[in-house]
């Protein structure tokens, strides 16, 4: 097995979790690069779908910007954004909502509006994109980005985006119809949401991490679930099909895929 | 009828100073020339609407002719933030910016209602999302069926539209295709609608269910041949990703962005100028 970085680790364990034949919704940056992994590897016959329209995209890179002409060039359809939103999205037909965030809390709640007050802030942020409904209607959501004091936060904000709100059944209450973020993948664990509360706790560490780090690494008093499994680390195959989706990507853009 | 005018003259009788206006076009077919006429004839107090306010906003921003800017996600993609964006929300530069801000699935469904001729939209959005504290406009309506309670946001009816497309005839009657966003919608929901095109062509051969707008439905088409530039046209540009690199440091400061401006775009007659000075200084 060859070595490997903690970011390799995170997109693979990512990929993993998108099953063959799975409808995706994709973000672009660190969630479509997971979401082509997959579909490159274990997962073929995942079905992307980006908001810009392309339903099926198959690119053979990472796209820059929700709207690369690939992604268009390789769908099995490209509809209008309205449509993508209002039959698709909104009509139930999504099995999966990949997204990324700049800040995330221990329910599963996103923000990628403003640190700092929304009037006054400190840094004004992209935004919410499609985020809010996609975390309201996918079945259900994965949610992938680096872990830091600064990305997990013990309060948001902004929820931009709602997760597991509250926790408890306050998701259930709100009357959304999707199940909410299933897993976080970070470039330290997998976190998962425990039972009744929608806590998210770590059910398993990536090789070589340890609980200290990701203490360290959360805003939040982190918990570990009773059994914390480790990570498989990613195979010969798995880090050969992403070196390879990487590189064609920085020869075709001269920069890696675009990260939010 | 469309009229097929320069888009200078389309600028100057179809953009009045205080309007909203709708640039739109998602990642693909962008309608930067029409940006920086607005630029160059100095249109001011605009209200602009567009779900990513992308460097097409940056520079009208920067430029000052905005009072409000109404969006759904605002960064550089694949690159980082929209500095001038950022400033004058940060900092008031180079005047204050009102937002409203909503999200992607809203702006959507907006632009179909303003499309439909309908005074607001429906959806299933925002439940347990803050966006609904910062922006009154988004209000709930209760299902006279089901009881559900909905999101309801008001439509989106620009004063004028302006998109980019590849193909007109003659008649002035367009055809697009690729990543179509809500273009379609947001030229059906404005009272007046301006499209620049790659080509104009003696007859669109456009497939029976294209995306065709006719010249009726539209006010003014003008010939723009890279206009979406540093985006594009399927079929006739690729995405200019390096431009959008570098617009990252000319956007980041004021008088770096200010002397880019006046060389590039107030400096330069009409678009097809602007786009020599460019090739002139690689």
């Amino acid at each position: 097995m060859s070595a490997y970085s903690t970011n390799e680790m995170m997109t693979v364990a990512a990929a993993r979790r998108l099953n063959n034949g799975a409808v995706c919704f994709v973000g672009i940056g660190l969630p479509s690069k997971a979401a082509n992994l997959a579909r490159l590897t274990s997962s073929p016959d995942v079905v992307l779908i980006y908001e810009s329209g392309p339903i099926g995209a198959k690119p053979t890179v990472l796209p820059l910007s929700i709207g690369d002409g690939e992604l268009a060039e390789t769908a099995d359809t490209v509809v209008p954004t309205g449509e993508i939103f209002r039959y698709w999205l909104q009509g139930g037909r999504i099995d999966v909502g990949f997204l990324g965030a700049a800040q995330v809390d221990k329910f599963g709640n996103i923000n990628t509006t403003v640190i700092g007050d929304y009037h006054s802030p400190k840094v004004r942020l992209p935004g919410a994109g499609g985020a809010p409904e996609i975390a309201g209607s996918a079945k259900q959501v994965l949610i992938i980005l680096k872990q830091s004091h600064r990305t997990f936060v013990d309060k948001l904000a902004f929820i931009t985006s709602v997760g597991h709100g509250e926790g408890g059944d306050h998701r259930k209450q709100l009357g959304l119809p999707g199940a909410g973020p299933v897993g976080i993948i970070t470039d330290l664990c997998i976190m998962e949401p425990e039972e009744g509360t929608h806590e998210f706790i770590v059910t398993s560490l990536h090789p070589g991490v340890s609980r200290e780090q990701v203490v360290a690494a959360t805003g939040w008093a982190i918990r570990f679930a009773d059994s914390v499994a480790e990570t498989a680390a990613p195979t010969a195959l798995e880090l050969e099909a992403l070196r390879a989706l990487e590189a064609r990507t920085a020869a075709a853009h001269g920069q890696a895929g675009g990260e939010e | 009828m469309a009229e097929i005018i320069s888009l200078g003259e389309a600028v100057k009788r179809f953009v009045n100073d205080g309007d909203t206006v709708a640039l739109e076009g998602f990642t693909h077919l962008i309608p930067t020339a029409a940006s920086h006429e607005i630029i160059r004839q100095n249109k001011r107090e605009l209200t602009l609407v567009r779900m990513t306010p992308d460097l097409v906003y940056d520079l009208l921003i920067g430029a000052g002719c905005a009072k409000k800017l109404v969006f759904s996600w605002g960064g550089n993609p694949g690159v980082g933030s929209l500095h001038r964006l950022r400033d004058a929300v940060e900092k008031g530069w180079p005047q204050p910016l009102e937002i409203e801000e909503h999200s992607h699935a809203d702006m959507a469904n907006a632009y179909v209602a303003g499309a439909s001729g309908l005074p607001f939209a429906v959806l299933r959005a925002y439940a347990g999302s803050d966006l609904p504290k910062v922006n009154p406009l988004i209000k709930t309506v209760t299902c006279p069926f089901t009881g559900e309670v909905l999101a309801a946001v008001p439509s989106v009816r620009p004063d004028v539209t302006v998109i980019h497309a590849q193909k007109a005839d003659r008649k002035g009657n367009v055809l697009l295709w690729g990543i179509l966003g809500v273009q379609k919608e947001a030229a059906l929901a404005a009272k007046r609608c301006i499209v620049t095109v790659e080509e104009i062509v003696d007859d669109l051969n456009a497939p029976m269910n294209a995306c065709v707008l006719p010249s009726w439905a539209l006010t003014a088409v003008c010939h723009v041949p890279g206009g979406a530039h540093p985006s594009y046209a399927l079929g006739y540009s690729e995405r200019d990703n390096r431009f959008y690199q570098a617009w990252d440091p000319i956007a980041r400061d004021r008088e770096t962005f200010t002397a880019w401006i006046d060389t590039y775009i107030r400096g330069t007659e009409d678009f097809a100028a602007f786009q020599q000075k460019i090739a002139e200084g690689k």
